[in-house]
């Protein structure tokens, strides 16, 4: 106070620099509160699939604990609820395989010419009609896609193959596949499209036609967009349930043939999910076991995808 | 009269606009250009920004094609075949197989080197290894930057610095043999070292192929070009030995322009 009264010139000044550093502090605050809500909203998905893996892995221990790893990857036979139980989880992994196969072996190839035609030919007004209708067929739920395997393709399959059974992974695998179309379409167009087009010119410049530039400039020069749309492929087909469920039989059947049913991962975790599994029982510890198995399958197509990306990153 | 003086002086001619006109949709771009270029010269086009330069260079090897609601009308005459550049019945593809071009921005292609300048080849159907092997080469030398790289031929052409990356898509512009080279502000980009070893090897390459540059710096017309017009509002406004136009304009508005009044 009194050291205030005392120096008289400044006092005039010193509110002005409180003022600023007050308004300072507020602005600090409340980017402080800011700072935290995102933070928050960040941890909130890390946190859930922190939890997920624990519940997945934590369940899973236990089911080791009474099935051997070995036993678990070599046994040529999946009855967990039968009375002479075996646990051979390649039984659902192929399944998953070969209906992910079938549905990329559609999904792959027609996504990546539907995305060159939008990106490379399609004059503007078809692809702005295009883009959205393709997007629209992702939105679809994929019960319906189900029930379409089942009644639609799988007859008119029956009329190829005459012996296909009512229930198999070529129908569900070809429906699936294209379901997963859009995505791949969507997000390959969209790396084609950031494909600059000074490059675009440079092929055309020297005579390229339009087929040989957007295979040969424009493919390449997004190939690491493309890659990742292929990933989000695979990791759609693989996750996939509702189709597999409906159309694929849900018999658990270790093949690679795809006009045979069988039970894939999830399929399979939605049968015995609807079931009435005493908690702790065995049968109710292979859904997690068998859940992890998904997600190290889906891990590992994203490492591998990752892998691609950075192989073939091309910067331009 | 500026033009007809300068066919006199240099009888061969390589391409003639007449009367050409362009239109982005409505607007007219380009009006009413008459113009010569000369066989194994060197013609700079100069005017400030939007004068419609990039525009007339563009339209020689039909550029504007690749957009839609571009229209041109009258002529580019091509010789020694007296070709009408813009004719719908002409293929562009054809035009640009003997038109080659150099971007303002250099844009190699995201593969390797080699592949970068063999692929005017490949787009013509070469597939003899060994006759990749020599043009690549020989564009390489040609564009001035085979001892720079001929130890990495396969490293990705885009971790070249900015004037090598030019260089090289000057090679590449040079593989296929054009007759026409279209350079579009080739050096805007680089730096002054760069811009000119660009400059001396348009001067070299002019003894094998005509040359048509877009510049926006005069001093750099007036190092490497023979002829110069000079562009104002899409019009030609003067075109003549480069010597003439920079030292006795005949135009005011180039006068103006040249001497820095205006632009």
């Amino acid at each position: 106070m009194n050291s205030c009264a005392m120096t008289a010139p400044p006092a005039p000044d010193a509110p002005v620099v409180s003022n600023r550093l007050a308004k300072n502090a507020m602005r600090h605050a409340s980017e402080r509160v800011i700072e935290a809500l995102l933070f928050a909203a960040a941890a909130v998905s890390v946190l859930t699939t922190v939890g997920i893996v624990y519940v997945l892995v934590s369940e899973s221990i236990q089911f080791f604990q009474s099935v051997g790893l070995v036993e678990f990857l070599t046994d040529t036979q999946w009855t967990p609820l039968f009375d002479d139980a075996h646990f051979g989880i390649m039984v659902l992994i192929s399944g998953t395989l070969v209906s992910s196969a079938v549905a990329l072996a559609v999904a792959i190839p027609m996504g990546t010419v539907i995305a060159i035609y939008l990106s490379e030919f399609a004059n503007p007004k078809v692809r702005e009609l295009a883009k959205p209708i393709l997007e629209l067929l992702g939105g679809i739920p994929t019960i319906v896609f189900g029930y379409f395997a089942l009644l639609i393709v799988t007859p008119l399959l029956q009329k190829i193959f005459p012996e296909l059974p009512g229930f198999s992974l070529l129908s569900a695998g070809l429906v699936m596949g294209i379901m997963i179309v859009p995505y791949v379409a969507s997000l390959s167009e969209d790396a084609m499209r950031a494909v600059p087009m000074s490059l675009r010119e440079g092929s055309y410049a020297m005579g390229g036609t339009r087929l040989h530039t957007a295979l040969h400039v424009v493919v390449p020069a997004a190939f690491s967009g493309l890659a990742a749309s292929y990933i989000l492929g695979i990791s759609r087909a693989v996750g996939e349930t509702m189709i597999l469920a409906v159309a694929a039989g849900m018999q658990p059947n270790l093949t690679w043939n795809p006009m045979e049913p069988a039970a894939t991962i999830t399929s399979y975790i939605v049968q015995v999910a609807l079931g009435d599994l005493p908690h702790g029982s065995i049968g109710y510890q292979t859904i997690f076991a068998a859940g992890l198995t998904l997600l190290l399958i889906t891990l590992l197509f994203n490492i591998l995808g990752q892998w691609l990306r950075r192989k073939f990153r091309e910067n331009y | 009269m500026q033009t007809a003086s300068a066919t006199t002086a240099a009888p061969a001619l390589k391409a003639e606009a007449r009367d050409f006109n362009f239109f982005y949709g409505d607007v007219q771009a380009l009006k009413k250009i008459n113009m010569p270029i000369h066989d194994k010269k060197v013609t700079a086009l100069i005017g400030p920004s939007g004068c419609g330069k990039s525009t007339y260079l563009r339209s020689f090897n039909r550029m504007h094609d690749l957009y839609p609601g571009n229209r041109y009308e009258g002529e580019i005459r091509f010789y020694p075949d007296n070709t009408n550049l813009l004719s719908p019945d002409v293929d562009p593809i054809e035009v640009r197989m003997r038109v080659g071009m150099v971007f303002q921005k250099p844009n190699p292609f995201p593969k390797s080197i080699f592949e970068n300048v063999a692929y005017g080849l490949r787009v013509r159907g070469e597939k003899n290894r060994r006759a990749l092997d020599d043009k690549v080469e020989a564009a390489l030398k040609g564009a001035a930057i085979w001892d720079e790289v001929k130890d990495r031929l396969q490293d990705l052409a885009t971790n070249l610095s900015g004037g090598q990356q030019q260089r090289l898509c000057i090679a590449r512009a040079l593989a296929t043999d054009p007759e026409l080279l279209l350079f579009d502000e080739p050096t805007s980009a680089l730096d002054p070292i760069a811009t000119g070893a660009i400059e001396e090897l348009v001067h070299e390459l002019k003894q094998r192929v005509t040359i048509l540059i877009v510049t926006h710096n005069m001093q750099q017309a007036a190092r490497v070009s023979d002829y110069t017009a000079y562009m104002y509002l899409g019009e030609m406004i003067e075109f003549g030995k480069t010597d003439d136009i920079f030292i006795k304009p005949q135009d005011k508005r180039t006068e103006d322009y040249i001497t820095g009044r205006m632009g």
